[in-house]
């Protein structure tokens, strides 16, 4: 009998590890300082960062497209530097921007990247891989003939082609409708089932709120924090509570004034923050003061921090 | 070695050169044939003979010299500046290939599709001219030679380049005047003692001479020198990727 319990996430071996990673441009930009991070095999994780942060520069650098000035990087194991065939065989890249052979043809171009990756000829794997992106029935299509959202998802099929175990996608849905942002992440979803890592930079929050394991945090070159999605939203989320009242307030009683609680402009909503991970969140002695002062509501409801939220905070306290 | 991403990159170049046959290969057979026709048909035939040579056979090697070095150069230049001009040099860059593997996909891409094309220019030029080739062996050397050292250049051009614009101006500003002043159409020895040795000093020179001789025998500077500057050339230019690609220079910052 197999053990059905999975083992606790630090036991996971890190399949991408970063060890004071530095990058400074010639320009003397440093876009990266003493970077340390390991992205644990078979996991989604979720880069985000304001624009400037260093993001794109991190993955780019992972992926042999940037020099680093310090520190080393190991892809499976292997030094992206020194190792550079194996770390960079295991690794697939979707780059932000649509970059592709205009002229080319959906099925040719992606036959090109897995030649690229020195892998031999299997027309069964792209078939499945064009099927699995929706692209088969354009596969004799010329690439400047597909929509956007058609070109976002030939940019994946080319870095799938060559079977990678570790998959970047920077910015994957930017600029990418709802419908077609969801049918991605089910694609993302499906690929981690697959036993392939994902690593993806994103700006909408929402997005990592959804599809990540874990987030990292990144600003101004530095890894800000790392920690589970769960975790991450546990620690630094807030709750609210917000009652509508039955008439309206001009004014706060100078009993409830604690800073906790605040009135909406139009007097007819009290908001109250509190922290949920406390054990005595205060609702239960509001509620009372609130009876006591013959202030009546009709409707309340709770609403948790989203990640957009605490990114936000985060980025502020890492300026601070 | 990877052999496989080699044969990927030369598979696409080559596609690329049969989705523009007319741009690449058409255009200078046809604008070289008007060489022929103009120079070596209409007013060759009051020009006579030189080194003993029809002057219409004796610009043959010269003007496949011509094509040769500006459709080397373009091909290069252009097949590794366009990716890094749309941003698909990243796919490239990220997989697992040397730098000797890009360069051997992207130059011998370039370097066939100009020996194809003089090849073509020899050919033509049997419907105009009756011209012999003495030294059939060193001619294919030659050939192969030039159309490798000048695609090296090429590359070096097409990385160096941050704009269409820079990409045309070595071949037409550079070596389009080298070449019409390397004895393309006359022979150095027709020049003034002066300019006879200011010649000495163009490196295109010795590419022509070289191809003639293997064509008629006759040559403007030894065979063996002419060989030897090709080759320096050539390792020049080698340098010089080396270097490209040891910096990442305009490849990777």
């Amino acid at each position: 009998m197999p053990d059905p319990t999975p083992p606790p996430r630090h036991a996971v071996p890190a399949i991408i590890r970063v060890e004071g990673l530095s990058k400074t441009y010639d320009s003397g930009f440093s876009a990266l300082q003493d970077v340390h991070l390991d992205i644990e095999e078979g996991e989604i994780f979720a880069l985000l960062g304001p624009n400037g942060a260093g993001k794109t520069t991190l993955i780019s650098t992972i992926c042999g497209l940037v020099r680093p000035t310090g520190g080393r990087i190991l892809a499976d194991g292997y030094d992206v530097q020194r190792d550079f065939r194996a770390a960079r065989a295991r690794i697939g890249l979707v780059p932000q921007e649509l970059t592709t052979d205009a002229f080319e043809t959906v099925y040719n171009t992606v036959r090109f990247s897995r030649g690229l990756f020195g892998k031999a000829r299997n027309d069964a794997h792209i078939e499945k891989v064009l099927r699995d992106l929706s692209l088969w029935d354009k596969r004799r299509s010329r690439i400047l003939e597909l929509s956007g959202g058609m070109k976002r998802r030939l940019m994946i099929a080319k870095a799938l082609s060559h079977e990678p175990r570790i998959l970047f996608l920077d910015e994957p849905t930017a600029g990418v409708d709802v419908e077609l942002r969801r049918d991605m992440w089910e694609m993302v979803r499906g690929l981690r089932a697959g036993g392939v890592t994902i690593i993806l930079t994103t700006h909408y929050i929402e997005e990592a709120e959804e599809m990540a394991d874990r987030i990292g945090v990144i600003n101004d070159g530095r890894i800000v924090l790392v920690d589970e999605k769960r975790a991450l939203m546990r620690k630094l989320g807030q709750k609210e509570l917000r009652l509508h009242l039955q008439a309206p307030l001009t004014a706060l009683p100078e009993a409830l004034d604690s800073g906790a609680l605040a009135l909406s402009e139009d007097g007819m909503e009290l908001i109250y923050r509190f922290d949920a991970q406390q054990e005595h969140t205060g609702i239960a002695p509001l509620l009372r003061q609130l009876d006591a002062h013959g202030i009546d509501f009709k409707d309340l409801h709770t609403r948790e921090s989203s990640l957009e939220e605490i990114f936000v905070q985060l980025v502020r306290e890492g300026r601070a | 070695m990877n052999w496989r991403a080699v044969a990927a990159i030369y598979r696409f170049e080559m596609a690329r050169t049969a989705r523009t046959l007319l741009q690449s290969v058409a255009s200078p057979v046809l604008s070289t044939t008007l060489y022929f026709v103009v120079f070596g048909t209409a007013i060759g035939s009051r020009i006579g003979v030189i080194d003993g040579v029809e002057y219409g056979a004796f610009i043959v090697p010269g003007l496949i010299m011509l094509s040769m070095l500006t459709e080397s150069i373009s091909n290069a230049s252009f097949g590794i500046y366009f990716p890094r001009f749309s941003g698909t040099i990243y796919e490239v860059l990220s997989a697992p290939i040397s730098a000797l593997e890009i360069v051997l996909g992207y130059v011998g891409a370039a370097a066939t599709k100009s020996l194809i094309l003089g090849t073509l220019i020899l050919v033509t030029a049997r419907f105009f001219v009756d011209y012999q080739i003495a030294h059939p062996v060193v001619m294919a050397s030659f050939l192969i030679l030039t159309a490798t050292t000048f695609s090296l250049l090429g590359f070096i051009i097409g990385i160096w380049a941050d704009g269409f614009e820079k990409l045309q101006i070595v071949p037409l500003m550079v070596v389009m005047p080298l070449t019409f002043l390397g004895g393309t159409f006359y022979s150095i020895s027709m020049l003034p003692p002066f300019w006879q040795t200011v010649t000495l000093f163009n490196p295109v020179v010795y590419l022509v001479s070289g191809f003639r001789w293997s064509f008629t025998g006759t040559a403007d500077v030894a065979v063996g020198l002419s060989l030897g500057m090709t080759l320096f050339f050539m390792l020049l230019c080698l340098v010089t990727i080396y270097w490209i690609f040891r910096t990442g220079y305009r490849l990777k910052p």
